[in-house]
């Protein structure tokens, strides 16, 4: 390094070129993992590459309002999940989580059928970003989102 | 920053400043706990569990905090060889190490009644746990310099080079699909109500100050226990 620079700038020079390395290289990294670090496929992720039947994966959206039937069985239970822009038939047997309700968001651990529908074994409610206290839970979501707005 | 940089100045500061911060810190926390745990209303999904929302963010926050003091402080040691700022990154890796894990805890009491499990291997919760075991490594690692007689260098490294793991932490949820809720708030503004919001900044404020408190405590005991052996190894050469 320039021979007239002076010790602790020639340490403050390296150390940041050292960091914007590392900083770097993580950004890669991080990159690289983009779809395998997801813990979740989206239903449209599913749809466009849809993995092999039987094959253990995790489908995660949101569960479509009035798509939620009991069958006749009383446990099993069928609905849909989408993102906007696919939707795929979930059936489940088992207990529900709390939070589990239509119109909010759900991971669903199984595996697809050969007929296209996502069997599960296992059910974790999802919940978003948004807390609103009880009171305001007969107001419509747009006035939630103004009274949120007030709130900032 | 040069004269914070002399021990002595430091020492005399720090005496009135560590209760200061502690006691303050106590009463903020204390007040904004039994708000959020009496007062604070319900909410519309999670009902009552959404309480212990006033522990985890602020112990995540301060958890991640706690490391990018740590990397901030390396940096300072590595460059300008500041002789506190050593003691500052070890000081605030303890305190950091025990937020990270009430981070830690808390979320798996939330996690099983919101998501319906304690644990999944998603980016947040593998990122945040990975940060704890930084904050063993580094602990072991300075413990071992001081004990064996390294370079303060060699944990100032590891501080830096651990930081990497900061950002991967906040971008975990929204880079990939993550269990994990995406942040509440942003500098967009908050999707998160007013009552909500002002008791965890309170809280927030709270355990910060216990959190300064505690690295200033830790820092005079450090410094103790550096001039105690000075004084030793003057007394050995005289003898």
């Amino acid at each position: 390094m320039n021979a007239g620079l002076k010790p602790k700038h020639q340490r403050l020079v390296l150390l940041i070129v050292a960091v914007v390395v590392l900083i770097g290289a993580a950004l890669l990294a991080a990159w690289a993992l983009r779809n395998q670090a997801s813990y979740f496929y989206v239903p449209s992720d599913m749809a466009a590459a849809p993995p092999e039947a039987g094959q253990a994966v995790r489908l995660g959206g949101m569960v479509k309002e009035g798509s939620l039937r009991t069958q006749a069985d009383g446990v099993t239970i069928d609905f849909v999940v989408h993102d906007g822009e696919a939707e795929i038939p979930v059936t489940f047997a088992g207990i529900l989580p709390d939070l589990f309700v239509e119109g909010s968001g759900v991971v669903a651990e199984g595996a697809l059928r050969p007929d296209g529908t996502f069997e599960a074994n296992h059910l974790l409610a999802k919940h978003d970003e948004n807390y609103v206290p009880r009171e305001l839970e007969d107001m419509t979501p747009h006035q939630v989102r103004d009274t949120l707005a007030e709130a900032q | 920053m040069h004269g914070f940089a002399n021990p002595a100045r430091f020492l005399r500061m720090a005496r009135w400043l560590t209760p200061a911060l502690l006691v303050s810190g106590l009463v903020l926390t204390a007040a904004s706990l039994v708000y959020g745990m009496f007062f604070a209303p319900a909410e519309r999904l999670q009902g009552e569990t959404v309480r212990i929302l006033f522990i985890h963010v602020p112990t995540a926050w301060l958890g991640m905090g706690g490391w990018t003091a740590i990397a901030i402080a390396s940096f300072v040691e590595l460059v300008w060889r500041h002789p506190l700022a050593a003691l500052a990154a070890r000081g605030a890796a303890v305190p950091g190490a025990v937020f990270t894990a009430l981070c830690l805890a808390t979320g798996s009491l939330w996690g099983r009644p919101a998501w319906g499990t304690w644990w999944v291997w998603d980016g947040r919760l593998t990122s945040m746990l990975v940060l704890l075991f930084l904050y063993f490594g580094y602990i072991a690692l300075a413990n071992a310099v001081q004990r064996e007689g390294g370079s303060s260098r060699i944990p100032a490294i590891f501080g830096l080079v651990g930081a990497v793991n900061i950002p991967i932490i906040h971008y975990s949820v929204i880079w990939w699909n993550s269990l994990h809720q995406p942040p509440s708030i942003t500098t967009g503004g908050s999707a998160m109500a007013g009552p909500f919001l002002w008791g965890l900044l309170a809280a927030t404020l709270g355990f910060g100050l216990i959190f300064g408190g505690v690295v200033l405590a830790r820092m005079r005991a450090l410094l103790a226990d550096v001039q105690a052996e000075a004084r030793l190894r003057r007394k050995a050469l005289e003898a």
